[in-house]
């Protein structure tokens, strides 16, 4: 029987080729399921699943959620803004409570890098990391991956540019570790100071000039500036950010072939990606955010087939 | 024990011919029912049958769909079943037609029971019949009961019944084998 080779999951890192494979052709069935007038499958109807998050979210909270439930799974959510954390809990203590109450999955987002791997050694839950710090956020990865093969039939051989600020991005690097295991080229681009120093040992390639990045990939993935995560400048000012590295219709204009854009959100606009582009056909973020449903459900329909009752 | 022929070529012809045959007296010219076959080895029945009745029928454009009830068992995390679905393929309406299930061989009555929920994704038929190649007696775990019969064969819960296409395996046969447990 074809099953993931792990347990939880962590970060894109620990997964193998063939597990990113199972999981795309699990999600391919998915969407034909979440496509038809009844969007609904019981496969996970005696799992309880706990969404925990340790930091603000819209659509990845609101795509796992519709996940869970797309799966008949029982839901609890859970926001620190509004818990006991804030009266000096531990991330432990949270999660041991929530478990206490036969909860099969936990679905985490937390501040600190590493935190699912921390949990995944004391709790007996699975669990999907949702995004830690600036380290993994394994199902963007995923589904990015997913609609790439998806507009262009396969990954491999794909080169595929990510662009802005890598230096706070969990996206990019569960980005790049996706990409790489299935066979496709990455670069990565942006200003020297927000492209991380120890990019060059992930075997990837690195330009600063946005124009020569789009002529040579296939797909523009454009990544926003984490301006939550940036406690110094780490350029000028918004407007020169804007005319180096902000993609509009004349940049896009001008690149000798037609590539594809894509950007895991939220955007904003104006700032990395111009409306005209966010909005045009070359562009597939609409379809991230469909797929990101399909391939959430995957990985945790194939989590929950490991649970032992 | 070597594996025992139990329908050779010539008799599972003749039951296909036979199906076929019992489908249009209840279904006339299925202008208002479709074939739908459960996936895997019930969609190859359906897509035979259908290639029949188009023999017999040749300007009756007959629907016919595959399923998966993959999702839908109610074995998940209790066995080895493949946890990975196969394509469901059902391009037409089937709110108030007539739907006639296929799969090849019928044992405990739980993947039909997986295919009647899986089905009502699609909406709510009029009516729902099951054909079945083989219909294996004694071991049924729900109250399911097939519509039409290719052949009933008594087995024991040791042996497996197995249904091979020439388009697959080579020849047109029902086997039973012998299990190791």
């Amino acid at each position: 029987m074809e099953t993931l080779s792990v347990e939880h999951l962590l970060g894109i890192k620990n997964l193998t080729q063939a597990d990113i494979e199972l999981i795309f052709k699990t999600a391919d069935e998915f969407k034909a399921v979440i496509n038809r007038p009844i969007k609904k499958v019981p496969s996970l109807r005696d799992i309880t699943i706990a969404n925990l998050f340790f930091e603000n979210s819209t659509r990845t909270k609101l795509s796992f959620e519709l996940a869970e439930r797309r799966l008949s799974a029982d839901v609890i959510n859970f926001a620190s803004g509004s818990s006991s954390v804030k009266k000096g809990e531990t991330l432990l203590d949270t999660v041991n409570n929530i478990l206490a109450m036969k909860v099969d999955m936990v679905v985490l987002r937390h501040p600190n890098p590493g935190a699912q791997i921390y949990l995944s050694k004391k709790i007996n839950a699975k669990i999907v990391n949702a995004g830690d710090g600036a380290h993994e956020h394994p199902t963007q990865a995923l589904l990015d991956a997913f609609s790439i093969r998806e507009k262009y039939g396969e990954v491999k051989g794909k080169k595929i540019v990510i662009v802005g600020d890598i230096l706070h991005s969990r996206v990019a690097l569960s980005n790049i570790f996706c990409l790489q295991k299935l066979g496709a080229e990455v670069m990565l681009c942006g200003p020297a100071t927000l492209i991380p120093k120890y990019a060059h040992s992930l075997g990837v390639k690195i330009e600063h000039d946005l124009l020569k990045a789009l002529e040579w990939c296939d797909v523009a993935n454009m990544l926003r500036i984490q301006l939550e995560r940036q406690d110094t400048k780490f350029f000028p000012s918004s407007r020169e950010y804007i005319m180096q590295y902000g993609l509009d219709l004349n940049k896009l204009n001008s690149l000798s072939k037609e590539i594809t854009i894509m950007h895991p959100g939220p955007i904003n606009r104006g700032v990395e990606i111009s409306s005209e582009v966010a909005d045009s056909n070359q562009s597939i973020i609409l379809n991230q955010v469909e797929n990101g449903v399909a391939i959430r459900m995957a990985v945790m329909y194939l989590l929950a087939a490991k649970i032992n009752r | 024990m070597e594996p025992r022929i139990i329908i050779d070529s010539i008799e599972f012809n003749l039951i296909l011919k036979r199906l076929a045959y019992q489908l249009i007296e209840n279904h006339g010219d299925f202008s208002n029912s479709a074939i739908i076959g459960l996936q895997t080895k019930g969609v190859v029945l359906a897509d035979r049958l259908k290639k029949e009745l188009d023999k017999i029928l040749p300007n009756a454009n007959i629907l016919c769909g595959a399923l998966d009830i993959t999702f839908f068992r109610d074995d998940f995390r209790r066995g080895s079943k493949p946890l990975v679905a196969n394509t469901t393929k059902i391009d037409f309406i089937i709110e108030n037609k007539n739907i006639i299930l296929i799969d090849d061989v019928f044992f405990t009555g739980r993947t039909v029971r997986a295919g009647l929920d899986a089905m009502l994704a699609f909406g709510r038929p009029a009516s729902v019949e099951l054909l079945v190649f083989v219909n294996r007696r004694y071991k049924r775990h729900l109250p399911v009961q097939p519509t039409y019969i290719g052949k009933t064969v008594d087995s024991v819960d040791s042996e497996k019944v197995k249904v091979e296409w020439s388009d697959e395996e080579g020849k047109d046969q029902v086997v039973l084998y012998k299990t190791e447990n």
